[in-house]
């Protein structure tokens, strides 16, 4: 098939879909349902499916325009270059128009269905990653990442707002969890694709400030993670069915980090640590949140207390 | 455009359709369901 007859191909919705990252989206939709369940109250379940496909929906809709204002970067990177945009699969201005509309869309259905607290939140989301970061951080500066972070950290804290319609500390909480747990959990993963970013121009802290910086930037993110990630036990937002777990996937996140903070690699190293650091990370979130969830769960059966030890 | 490429054509013409279709359909039972929940909440 030639170039100019795949312009004029309708693109297939999959790649439509695809656009969306839907691989990032379970992560966005588990913390959102997390935090949907660990908000003290109940909502209908319609409703709640509502507040959880807003938030998705929202996620989707700022990934597509994240990836049609990079379509360029993504062409020159060997883990992006095959995306729809880069791929030539399917017009700059149709992503851009799905994206605004899938957005908008996902505001508005928030806004109607749950509320205009969850909406305006959902909203800062939005225009956290699609803006903020994507437009204006992540080109300029290193600490991309780190103030980027904040955009994956609104799902638990707009699910929990959907629940109660109001913010309180815990669900700032939770946000904080995930803006500290973003820049161990992505630095590990430039460490290893560290060339893909450098080709782009792209200043990851790696290509930028050096590969030792970066190792000791993850190894102090994880010591700052810890008592962030074990707070909600402390402040009594949780029982000790929480708190154990946090306790010991802090630790194990600082085993994992430990090692990569400090080491110096040779050249043909195939970067085993950090990877296993990364594949980590993804599971600690995954089995912190479910804690949470299960604890909540635990305290509304009776089955635990309140206290710290109950 | 060859006869491969024009049923190629089709084929994600239709097939946009009825996802768009679908999701359209979606969303009226998802509204009505809203309507109904908040109504009863």
């Amino acid at each position: 098939m030639t170039a100019s007859t795949t312009t004029l191909m309708p693109t297939e919705w999959r790649d439509f879909f695809a656009l969306t990252k839907p691989r990032v989206m379970t992560l966005v939709v588990f913390t959102a349902i997390c935090g949907l369940l660990a908000a003290p109250g109940s909502i209908h379940p319609v409703l709640g499916f509502t507040a959880v496909l807003a938030i998705a929906m929202g996620a989707g809709g700022s990934a597509v325009l994240n990836q049609w204002w990079e379509a360029d970067l993504d062409a020159g990177m060997k883990r992006t270059k095959d995306r729809p945009l880069p791929g030539g699969r399917m017009r700059r201005d149709d992503a851009r128009d799905f994206g605004m509309f899938l957005s908008g869309t996902s505001l508005v259905l928030m806004g109607v269905a749950i509320g205009w607290l969850a909406a305006a939140l959902l909203l800062a989301a939005i225009i956290y990653y699609a803006v903020i970061y994507t437009m204006w951080l992540k080109p300029r500066t290193p600490q991309n990442i780190v103030i980027g972070g904040g955009a994956g950290a609104f799902p638990p804290l707009i699910g929990w707002v959907a629940v109660t319609g109001e913010l309180t500390a815990m669900p700032i909480l939770l946000f904080a969890i995930i803006f500290m747990w973003t820049p161990p959990h992505f630095w590990a993963l430039a460490l290893f694709v560290k060339t893909d970013y450098a080709n782009v121009g792209i200043p990851m802290m790696p290509v930028v400030r050096g590969e030792r910086h970066t190792r000791h930037q993850i190894l102090a993110y994880t010591v700052l993670l810890a008592p962030i990630a074990i707070a909600p036990w402390l402040i009594g937002g949780t029982s000790w069915v929480y708190g154990s777990v946090a306790v010991v996937l802090s630790l194990m996140f600082f085993a994992l980090a430990w090692p990569v903070g400090l080491r110096t690699r040779a050249e043909t190293d195939p970067m085993k640590q950090e990877i296993l650091l990364f594949k980590f990370s993804i599971a600690y979130l995954f089995v912190l949140f479910a804690a949470l969830v299960a604890d909540r769960v635990l305290f509304a059966h009776g089955v635990i207390g309140g206290g710290y030890f109950a | 455009m060859t006869p491969d490429e024009k049923d190629e054509f089709k084929r994600r013409q239709n097939a946009r359709n009825w996802v768009v279709g679908g999701t359209l359909l979606f969303f009226a039972v998802l509204f009505y369901a809203i309507t109904v929940a908040r109504i009863g909440g």
